[in-house]
């Protein structure tokens, strides 16, 4: 009997477990999953919660109704991962071993990586949205807000969905618009980048609706510490941001095993091949979504679009042949921009985002680039097809390549 | 891909003023680069870090990021935000004769 083991039960590795055992042969083949959490987090859903559109319920259901019959699930922290001797050890001393490993262990926000951040005013004055805890504590806060300097700022890239701060800004100019203080209301996104996002296309037209929106955008703006006392971000080259209230992204880490376990990259991503995902080091460990230090997007989407093309790798890899699946960095996002309406965007690593019309070239219903009413649908529409199909590892009607059809070059 | 005349010689560059062959690289390539970005003069101290990053690039197929230089004992983040002002990151890979560092999005 041969062995697949998967670490991590996040969206990545849910639809691994999902995907590899309708496809393996059950007289050959068991499959594990490890995960220390029982509660699953529908995480695009914690953009919505500072501003009361969701709360903590909408977005958790058990893990376990996401599992097939027939896998054995073991909720246990990881201590090792011993790839030399192709075992993990779990926390209590159990050893699992393996014939083939999926590493889906995600990423998450590590505040501690930046001074004056996870100080007395954390959670107080300043806030994170990337955790249950850090959303829900803002939507607090916010709650009772009066108005002043609100910074929104990315210590470093990458970063967990790298158009979400974008959302959260949209969504504050809106949302203070409603509770009718937006005059006394001053925004501002601090980014280590260049402008509003990566890509130039897109960079410029995010850029104009910032502008459009009295967001204010200070680029190139690296920040080394958190003067929390004076309510100051300060960064490594000494320039200064005030603020009254501060949201930030802080640096995105992958988990701390594969330090322990000498797999990873400085900020614990594991070294990745961006077209097969398989590890660089070990040829039977596979490496999908967040975990990877792959220079596409940290996405559930994206991590859908990898799921197909790391089944046919792993068949591959069993029957002792190249892998010929060939993931091409394809990240579609749709990014709510407040008052009802949405932007949506498709790419991958060679190309930027386009206008076009998708899925449907031609037709949409969808429109890339651009805000339209149809597209906060898509957005809003999406946590039902979370549930319901991706996690099960059920197709979706999208390609994993990235498509130029309907796009306009 | 474009021609420049640089410390002398004329070497290709790509459209951001990155050379495009690496192992061109010499000194005076990386102090004339340097001028350019407004670096005068290129000291020992700022060479340690462009030599530290071609050798991890040649060992790894990659240049070392900000947060590796720190970590390795290298430079300090914040010293070498101001050896090379403005971006260390892109700045020292230009002057080092590496590409273009790859942006994760």
């Amino acid at each position: 009997m041969k062995k697949l083991l998967i670490l991590g039960a996040g969206t990545a590795g849910t639809m691994m477990l999902n995907k590899m055992e309708s496809v393996l042969d059950k007289e050959d083949w068991s499959i594990t999953i490890v995960d220390q959490f029982e509660t699953h987090y529908y995480q695009p859903g914690f953009l919505f919660i500072p501003f009361g559109i969701y709360n903590r319920r909408d977005v958790i259901k058990p893990k376990r109704d996401f599992f097939p019959a027939g896998v054995e699930v073991i909720f246990s922290k990881i201590d090792l991962i011993e790839a030399e001797k192709n075992q993990v050890l779990l926390a209590g001393g159990r050893v699992l071993s393996y014939d083939v490993l999926i590493i889906a262990t995600g990423t998450k926000i590590n505040p501690a990586e930046t001074d004056g951040l996870k100080e007395a005013d954390w959670h107080k004055n300043i806030f994170d949205f990337y955790t249950i805890e850090g959303a829900t504590a803002l939507q607090q806060h916010l709650k009772y807000w009066e108005g002043g300097k609100l910074v929104l700022n990315v210590i470093e890239m990458p970063i967990k969905c790298p158009v979400a701060p974008l959302e959260f800004l949209f969504l504050a100019d809106w949302w203070f618009t409603e509770q009718g203080i937006r005059d006394k209301v001053e925004i501002e996104f601090v980014t280590p980048l260049p402008g509003a996002f990566t890509k130039p296309k897109a960079s410029n037209v995010f850029g104009d609706f910032l502008n459009k929106k009295n967001i204010k955008l200070t680029p190139d703006f690296s920040t080394g510490r958190v003067d929390w006392e004076n309510k100051k971000l300060v960064s490594w080259e000494e320039t200064e941001v005030d603020y009254d209230l501060l949201i930030t992204i802080p640096t995105n880490m992958g988990d701390e095993l594969m330090a322990r376990s000498g797999l990873g990259d400085e900020l614990n991503f594991i070294p990745t091949d961006k077209f097969t995902l398989q590890s660089e080091a070990n040829e039977n460990i596979f490496v999908i979504g967040d975990a990877t230090n792959l220079p596409s997007s940290k996405a559930g989407s994206v991590a859908h679009f990898q799921a197909d093309i790391l089944e046919d790798n792993i068949l591959s890899f069993i029957d002792g042949r190249p892998l010929r699946g060939k993931f091409d960095g394809h990240a579609n996002c749709y990014i709510e921009s407040g008052f009802g309406k949405g932007i949506l965007i498709d790419f991958n690593y060679d190309t930027e985002p386009l206008p076009g019309k998708f899925p449907l070239p031609g037709v949409g219903p969808f429109s890339l680039l651009e805000e339209t009413r149809m597209n906060h649908y898509g957005k809003m529409m999406f946590r039902w097809m979370y549930w319901n199909l991706l996690l099960k590892g059920a197709e979706l009607p999208i390609e994993s390549h990235m498509l130029m059809a309907g796009k306009r070059a | 891909m474009t021609t420049k005349q640089l410390a002398g010689i004329s070497v290709d560059v790509d459209s951001e003023g990155f050379l495009t062959d690496h192992k061109i690289w010499n000194r005076d390539l990386a102090a004339a680069i340097a001028k350019e970005e407004g670096i005068d003069p290129l000291t020992e101290r700022h060479l340690e870090v462009i030599e530290f990053m071609r050798k991890e690039y040649e060992e790894k197929g990659s240049a070392p990021s900000i947060r590796r230089l720190n970590k390795l004992n290298i430079v300090p983040t914040k010293e070498l935000y101001s050896l090379f002002p403005g971006g260390p990151a892109k700045k020292a890979a230009k002057i080092a004769g590496l590409g273009k560092p790859q942006g994760c999005i």
